[in-house]
């Protein structure tokens, strides 16, 4: 752990531990090298563009294949008036990387609520949704969760003044020694600890409280939900797959037919084209289930910042009782009144009693040992204080980002929703119509408004683009195109 | 009668809308241009007029299919190729059904009018309550009084006590139109219209059904005389053709209905599903305060799609299914007919050989009675083959109405569930623009 000199601007940011005061603190941000209470995303874009496989040797010497990700960044005005933008930076970085970003934050901030990195493994399948890390389509959804968390971090008011962040983006090589230099290692197990120790505090923190029980609450209640929700889609995966069935049947029926022959072998083309319909629904479906993904994990977020509240109480609490005894204990020796029973106590009953000078010096030495302990009660005070107030910040603007993002993901499911009614009834007039007799006077030109019913898959991109921009909206930045892939 | 040429069973693979041909498209025709027709069909919105020539453009797919919508899917076109000689003057309809509730036995009866100028009959309307055995009893009498004859399906007889409910309002109606859909067929027929179970069965006060009116046509009698034990030799290649329609047909009637059964299937699950879907929506709204409103809503829109799809279910089991129930019954009957007249034509073949036999040996001349077997033969046929044209009419109109009305339902089916998320996003968005200008202000 380094300890940071004001007015030097080259030093790495020091984590946040119990230890820290609050000068430290206050230079933790002042020497990143973003200006202080701006947000990163104001001044970059950032994307996640690609993803490419690569082999090499992991830890235990042994070959794998694993999944890198480009990292695209561009200062925000650099589109010249209508010109083409300038090439952005790029680095790979693979999903660990990602993971140690995050672990950082968590040890340095612990107050924040730390944005969640997309599932390691497919999780909630259904059918035919692969759980197969590599498969393509599980790729593209966690390339776009990637970004997500990159887009949350580099908009969030504190998170994204960190020099470690910047870093990530833009340091491909050295970054991971920037990271252990910052010594936070050191932290990551006593956290771990801390999340897992039972505490029981004595007047626990009434708003904290609410806040772990709700999160609480939220966790299960997505969980039921997604679980629900990919039972949804296999069932309805099979009222469509089963309709194809219709299909062939029909087409063999027409074989037998003279004038419906044509009408039926239209309706069997449509009723295939119905079971087809299917999987791109459930696709497009997938986004609506990473969104509510997201906001499972975040609930981990939260509980870990209220275990940390609590473990400041708790050692709060410790040591004010710490101090009471020794304070009494004192009391005891000054006024020689018996009160506390203890062994020396005894002893000097039995065996008699001590000299003046060792009994001035016992006191003398607790009279130290109070000081320090007050001290040390202060500092704690300070700290918890600072801690709430900082995460009641965060907290307030975490709910607020939650009752936006949620409101706006049933806002998309609600249009997916309502594009694929209307998607599949055309399908089915258009069955409707295969039984229509062909007369000149009617319907003769019909045949050229076929182009209007597109696939599924073209027609859906005027409705809804495709990336995770829908949810996490630069503030005020330059607009993300949102027609890469 | 030939079956025209197959179509290749073209695999029923995916295919692009756009790649396929349109059967609207008729590729050999010149195709006008569009010509100036205002297309309403009692519709609250008129299509604007279309000049000739002009494309229609349709950049929205859903207004192109209203146009479709509205083309009229009852066959006039059917109505021109119907046998100009038949005379409409015999009208009749079931309606008006009641439940008797008797000691024994609790049954419906349907009000069956006849209105009619012909002078088989006494007066020109007639009203008279029946039940489902008098018209089961019609169908017998019409069976065995001419059995040349192709006689229409009554619905189901038999249903499972525990399973469907006989008195439900649903399944009343149901009967009550498929049992109008015969009576009308038989009352439209040219020869099944004249018969006197029809008459007594129309007009008589209390049909006394043990009496049996023994009046049967003359090739009813002989047909109902035939003597089996002859072995046809070479059947005509159209009651082959005939036959084995049938059987092919009849096969994937059966296919759609073990298909339907398992849609039914799966769409029951679906629904205990998406209802379980609906209560976590609802409990998780309980926990919230910004998103109770957004999320009872998701929860009551999700509710109002299960009842859609309850009511598309019903309607597989109350109108699809039953079409083609009936529809296997009947080629059932169909093939017995097939048979009496493959018989028939052994019998007259037999008798034939035989009496030929015997002129060769002493000069004995042909038998009047093998004459009026190649009568009897002759007739069967002639009747076969107009009531064959007249049945594949029926089975097209049915079946076109059949799908058509499945497609309908799905339809009405996607609209429901469109709307209900669409009043939910009107919701939904309206709270998003509320907010928006109280952060603003």
């Amino acid at each position: 752990m380094m300890m940071a000199d004001s007015g030097s601007s080259e030093e790495v940011a020091v984590i946040c531990n119990t230890d820290i005061t609050s000068a430290e603190s206050e230079n933790n941000i002042i020497n990143t090298m973003v200006e202080r209470g701006t947000v990163l995303l104001r001044k970059m874009e950032i994307s996640v563009a690609e993803a490419d496989k690569r082999t090499g040797k992991n830890t235990v010497n042994m070959q794998e294949t694993y999944t890198v990700y480009l990292i695209e960044t561009r200062p925000a005005e650099s589109v010249p008036e209508g010109g083409t933008p300038a090439a952005p930076d790029t680095l790979w970085r693979r999903y660990s990387e990602f993971e140690l970003l995050r672990t950082y934050l968590l040890v340095t901030y612990p107050y924040i609520i730390i944005p969640p990195l997309p599932e390691k493994r497919a999780e909630f399948v259904w059918h035919k949704l692969s759980a197969d890390n590599l498969d393509p389509d599980f790729v593209e959804r966690r390339r776009v969760g990637l970004e997500n968390f990159l887009l949350r971090v580099a908009s969030h008011p504190v998170l994204s003044n960190d020099k470690i962040v910047f870093l990530f983006l833009t340091e491909e090589k050295g970054w991971r020694d920037a990271v252990q230099e910052t010594g936070f290692q050191d932290k990551v197990d006593s956290r771990l600890k801390s999340l897992s120790a039972m505490l029981r505090v004595k007047n626990p923190d009434k708003r904290f409280m609410g806040l772990k029980h709700y999160s609480d609450e939220l966790n299960t209640i997505i969980l039921q939900l997604l679980r629900v929700r990919a039972r949804v889609a296999d069932r309805v995966y099979g009222v469509y797959k089963v309709h194809g069935n219709y299909g062939r049947v029909f087409s063999e029926w027409s074989a037998i037919e003279k004038e419906m022959g044509d009408g039926l072998q239209s309706a069997g083309h449509h009723m295939d084209t119905y079971a087809a319909a299917i999987d791109d629904i459930l696709e497009e479906e997938e986004h609506y289930a990473d969104q509510l993904k997201e906001y499972l994990f975040y609930t981990d977020s939260v509980r870990s910042v209220c275990r940390k509240h609590e473990l400041i109480q708790y050692e709060l609490e410790m040591a004010a009782q710490d101090l009471t005894y020794k304070k009494q204990q004192k009391e005891e020796l000054a006024t020689g009144a018996v009160r506390i029973f203890s062994l020396k106590g005894m002893t000097s009953k039995l065996f008699g009693q001590e000299s003046q000078e060792q009994r001035e010096g016992r006191i003398a030495a607790l009279e130290q040992s109070i000081q320090e302990g007050e001290e040390a009660i202060k500092e704690k005070d300070a700290e918890c204080q600072e801690f709430v107030q900082k995460a009641w910040t965060d907290i307030e603007r975490f709910k607020e980002q939650k009752d936006k993002d949620l409101r706006e993901a049933l806002i998309s499911y609600a249009i997916m929703q309502i594009s694929m009614c209307k998607k599949v009834r055309t399908l089915f007039l258009f069955l409707q119509s295969s039984f229509v007799p062909v007369h000149a006077s009617h319907a003769s030109n019909v045949s050229h408004l076929l182009p209007c019913v597109l696939s599924f898959r073209e027609s859906r991109c005027g409705l809804m683009p495709k990336s995770a921009s829908t949810k996490c909206e630069p503030l005020k930045g330059p607009n993300r195109t949102l027609d890469q892939k | 009668m030939s079956v025209g040429a197959p179509r290749g069973l073209a695999s029923s693979g995916q295919k692009l809308i756009t790649e396929m041909l349109h059967p609207l498209s008729a590729a050999e025709e010149q195709l006008s241009p569009w010509p100036d027709v205002t297309i309403s069909v009692g519709v609250e919105k008129q299509e604007p007029g279309l000049t000739n020539g002009t494309p229609v453009e349709m950049s929205n797919p859903a207004s192109t299919l209203q146009l479709i919508d509205r083309l009229q899917l009852d066959d006039e076109l059917e109505a021109d190729t119907q046998d100009p000689s038949e005379t409409h003057d015999l009208f009749v309809t079931v309606d008006d059904p009641k439940k008797h509730v008797l000691t024994m036995e609790t049954y419906i009866t349907y009000r069956v009018s006849t209105k009619t100028t012909r002078i088989e009959f006494d007066l020109p309307e007639y009203c008279v309550r029946r039940r489902y055995q008098d018209f089961d009893w019609l169908r017998t009498k019409l069976e065995d009084s001419q059995p040349t004859h192709l006689i229409p399906p009554l619905p189901e007889k038999f249903v499972m006590k525990g399973v469907v409910d006989r008195f439900s309002e649903e399944f009343v109606e149901t009967r009550m139109k498929a049992l109008d859909k015969f009576l009308k067929r038989v009352a439209d027929h040219p020869v099944l219209s004249f018969n006197p179970h029809l008459n007594a069965f129309l007009t008589a006060k209390d049909l006394n059904k043990r009496q049996g009116l023994a009046l049967l046509t003359k090739v009813g009698e002989s047909v109902k005389h035939v003597t089996g034990g002859y072995k046809l030799r070479a059947r005509p290649s159209e009651f082959c053709a005939m036959g084995e329609y049938l059987d092919t047909f009849s096969q994937k009637l059966g296919t759609l209905d073990r298909i339907a059964q398992r849609i039914l299937k799966e769409q029951s699950e679906y629904l205990t599903e998406l209802r379980e879907y609906s209560s976590v929506y609802s409990s998780w709204a309980g926990s919230e305060e910004q998103l109770q409103r957004p999320l009872e809503g998701v929860a009551g829109c999700v509710t109002t799609c299960c009842g859609a799809m309850e009511d598309l279910s019903d309607s597989t089991s109350q109108d699809f299914l039953p079409v083609l129930r009936e529809y296997v019954l009947y080629i059932e009957s169909m093939k017995n007919v097939l048979r009496k007249r493959d018989q028939s034509q052994a019998e007259y073949e037999g008798r034939l050989e035989a009496a030929v036999l015997r002129k060769q040996e002493d000069r004995t001349p042909i038998p009047v009675e093998v004459e009026k077997c190649q009568d009897k033969v002759e007739c069967f046929n002639a009747d076969l083959k107009a009531d064959w044209e007249r049945w594949q009419r029926n089975k097209r109109q049915d079946f076109k109405q059949l799908l058509t009305g499945m497609a309908d339902k799905n339809i009405n089916y996607y609209e429901k569930c469109q709307a209900a998320w669409e009043s939910l996003l009107t919701v939904l968005q309206d709270k998003q623009t509320e907010d928006k200008t109280s952060e603003t202000n």
